[in-house]
């Protein structure tokens, strides 16, 4: 049985670990010389039981094969993933479930896609990857017309609620046009679907398995520059961890600071930055479940704070961000103290120069902290 | 089983007993031969491309050099990754020069081009220098794009690209081809696909416009038998990618063959600009992984790469071809070898240290022309700066 932390309090309160810097140089792979953050490893509850090293590939590794031992309907596919797919995250699941179960399919995007939501539909469980995030669009009709829309256009009579589809996402130092994009706001302008994206090797875990399970459609976008630069001890059994859950990672009393995926690294570092700098208190919230979000954690905190910046790597314009300030405007509009800021990513398309210019770095972040601080 | 089977693809039957049928000597050295490609497999045509196929000492000298050009830069932009020069994702086309040189050799500059991401062979020979094609890798701004593309996105004219998207860019050449028709040229577009893209839906609604259209296009299937980590027949229902058009008809030809592909693309074009798409399958294979992240050895053997370079490699058995043919001498390839290895690496060089792109140019050409006071929002609300 799954352990859910739905009433156990944010896992990742934990977050002493900002402090274990000699760690993460020893552990940060040559391969993040290019990386704008640092990956600070977690420390997982101890109810969830025994732990081992992993790597983000390896913790999704680790959900797949928990997903597959555990439901004979499972099936997992998509191209490469036979072999353990471009990111090594099926590695050795063929071996272990058969040919049957874990396959390779053509170069066919809208196919892939198609195909898990039509075994999805018998009541099967499909986890479909598709390879980069970048590459999705070609599925993206089926995302978005018979996906997002089954149960509702059925009368809720048929749904695809087990059908998972994987994808890294984000940029990665070296990506260019077609290997760099986050795409979740394509996706949250989809009712139906679920889309969530996960900053870690335990969180990873943990909201894998439970979108997995979930009973609806869920689109699992993976930040691809943490699959071997970020690891940490991971809980080796079955656990799950709430959709539409925001954490609270850093408490704070001064200014909101919301991310997700890797923004998230990006935002605890302010956090300690403006702390030390400017004596500013942070509470950085990282969303997790893009769609549907968890509004009321981000609303607690800005009755609190008055203050709120917004970070994601996607274009500025029509990002996630900007629904989030919408939303907040509205619900907490008396209590706001300045303008909500929004550091993003810029509205070009992603260059294969100057990628490092291109992200919402924490100096970004920091300037709109300042600027939040001094309205 | 699927190995054996796999090596069968498009691999060469055994050389027929006489390879050069003929040549005309002048002065010790020929200047024209006449070879006997591997049998054509025809779909839905009665009458295909000549098997005989004559090569004159000029076009010798040409292929060889473009072929070994190619190579050569090939391996030079793996060392450039290798050093950490060129970063993002890095397609190479060794192995599979005889198909853009041969094809090449059977169309004008006025013909349109398209391809997916195994591009700077087909931009060396649309006309883009070595330097052109290094420097796009680097990302200087004396790369064929300014350094904004990069390896799957290069440029000229009449080569509409680069494309990073597998299969993407088969339906848009079949728009190119509707605008040779209707502008009233006599051009054709080849849209190039690999085996791995002949499987994605696009392609087909491509095929039914085309035919129902009779557009001037050719669509030509690299086949180079493996689409990423996975061999065609463990991806394709039918490996037999020259019929897959279904009423649009095929040639399957040997790709490794320069003079075959020379010869079947001169009988499309014909074809083509008579009777509508036709769709070439041309039977290549890459030395190289996939992609730079790709070693291309845990889904074949090493063996089975070297006997390819050994027993197919199509500039070694070209240059074995002309000089068996007395059109081309040890001594001018070496010659040749040397020079191209010196323009090579002086492009090598220039990839190197040419300057990197002016940071405004990140805000340029999102949209054509905008109005003179139009801002690109950066990553925040206080970043604005003026494109063009």
């Amino acid at each position: 049985m799954a352990t859910t932390l739905a009433n156990m309090g944010p896992a990742s309160r934990i977050i002493s670990s900002l402090f274990r810097r000699s760690f993460v140089k020893k552990h940060v792979c040559a391969s993040s010389r290019f990386m704008h953050f640092t990956y600070v490893p977690e420390t997982p509850p101890k109810q969830l039981g025994v732990t081992t090293k992993m790597n983000f590939f390896q913790s999704i590794t680790s959900g797949l094969d928990i997903a597959l031992a555990n439901d004979p309907s499972a099936v997992l596919f998509g191209e490469d993933v036979a072999f353990g797919g471009v990111f090594r995250c099926t590695i050795g699941l063929k071996e272990k479930y058969g040919a049957e179960r874990v396959f390779n399919c053509p170069l066919s995007e809208q196919g892939i896609v198609a195909f898990g939501i039509g075994v999805a539909t018998t009541g099967a469980t499909a986890v479909a990857e598709i390879q980069f995030a970048d590459y999705i669009f070609p599925g993206f009709d089926q995302i978005r017309t018979e996906m997002a829309m089954y149960r509702y256009r059925s009368g809720n009579e048929f749904d695809c609620g087990r059908l998972t589809i994987r994808a890294p996402c984000s940029a990665v130092g070296h990506g260019a046009l077609y290997h760099s994009q986050s795409v979740e706001a394509f996706f949250a302008h989809c009712p139906g679907l679920k889309v969530v994206m996960p900053r870690g090797p335990i969180q990873a875990k943990g909201l894998l398995l439970s979108c997995i399970r979930d009973d609806d459609p869920c689109m699992f976008f993976e930040p691809k520059v943490l699959y071997r630069s970020a690891s940490e001890e991971v809980p080796t059994g079955d656990y799950m961890l709430p959709l539409s859950k925001a954490e609270v990672l850093v408490e704070g009393s001064d200014v909101t600071m919301v991310g997700w995926g890797t923004q998230v690294h990006v935002l605890r570092e302010v956090a300690a930055l403006a702390q030390q700098k400017l004596n500013v208190s942070c509470e950085v919230i990282d969303l997790c479940t893009i769609l549907p979000w968890d509004q009321e954690t981000v609303m607690q905190s800005v009755v609190k704070t008055g203050r709120v910046l917004i970070a994601h790597e996607a274009p500025i314009t029509m990002g996630f961000g900007a629904e989030i300030a919408a939303t907040i405007q509205h619900e907490c509009f008396l209590n706001l103290e300045a303008p909500i800021e929004r550091v993003c990513g810029y509205d070009t398309p992603f260059p294969h120069v100057y990628e490092v210019f291109l992200l919402p770095d924490k100096w970004r972040c920091m300037e709109a902290v300042k600027r939040l601080i001094s309205y | 089983m699927l190995s054996s089977f796999r090596f069968t693809i498009g691999r060469a039957p055994a050389k027929p007993k006489s390879w050069i049928l003929g040549s005309t000597q002048v002065c010790n050295m020929s200047t024209e031969m006449t070879h006997e490609v591997v049998p054509y497999k025809l779909h839905r045509l009665e009458k295909g491309p000549n098997l005989q196929v004559k090569c004159t000492r000029d076009e010798a000298l040409k292929f060889y050099k473009q072929m070994r050009t190619i190579r050569v830069m090939e391996t030079t932009a793996s060392n450039l990754y290798k050093s950490k020069m060129i970063r993002g994702f890095c397609h190479l086309y060794s192995g599979q020069e005889a198909v853009a040189v041969g094809m090449e050799a059977s169309i004008t500059p006025d013909d349109s081009i398209i391809t997916a991401y195994r591009a700077h062979g087909w931009t060396y020979t649309r006309g883009v220098s070595v330097k052109g094609v290094l420097s796009e890798l680097t990302g200087r701004s004396t790369g064929c794009a300014s350094g904004k593309g990069g390896s799957m996105h290069m440029y000229t004219k009449n080569f509409y690209g680069g494309n990073g998207i597998v299969g993407a860019q088969v339906p848009l050449g079949a728009g190119i081809a509707l605008a040779h028709r209707y502008k009233g040229e006599d051009s054709v577009c080849i849209a190039l696909y690999g085996d791995g893209a002949a499987n994605q839906g696009q392609l087909f609604e491509a095929f039914n416009i085309a035919k129902l259209w009779d557009l001037p296009a050719i669509f030509v299937c690299e086949n180079n038998g493996f689409g990423m980590g996975t061999s065609a027949e463990r991806a394709a229902a039918s490996t037999a990618y020259y019929t897959r058009g279904d009423y649009v008809p095929g040639i399957w030809v040997d790709g490794m063959d320069v003079l075959a592909v020379k010869e079947a693309t001169r009988f499309a074009k014909d074809y083509v600009l008579k009777n509508g798409p036709i769709l070439l399958e041309t039977a290549t294979y890459r030395y190289h992984g996939h992609s730079m992240s790709d070693p291309g050895t845990s889904y074949r053997s090493r063996d089975e790469i070297q006997e390819v370079r050994q027993t197919r490699d199509p500039i070694g058995k070209f240059s074995e071809l002309a000089t068996a043919a007395g059109l081309l001498t040890k001594e001018e390839i070496k010659k040749m070898d040397d020079e191209i290895k010196k323009e090579v690496a002086a492009a090598a060089e220039a990839a190197k240290t040419d300057p990197e792109l002016p940071l405004e140019e990140l805000y340029t050409y999102i949209y054509k022309n905008p109005p003179a006071n139009t801002r690109v929002r950066g990553c925040d609300d206080t970043v604005w700066a003026p494109t063009k």
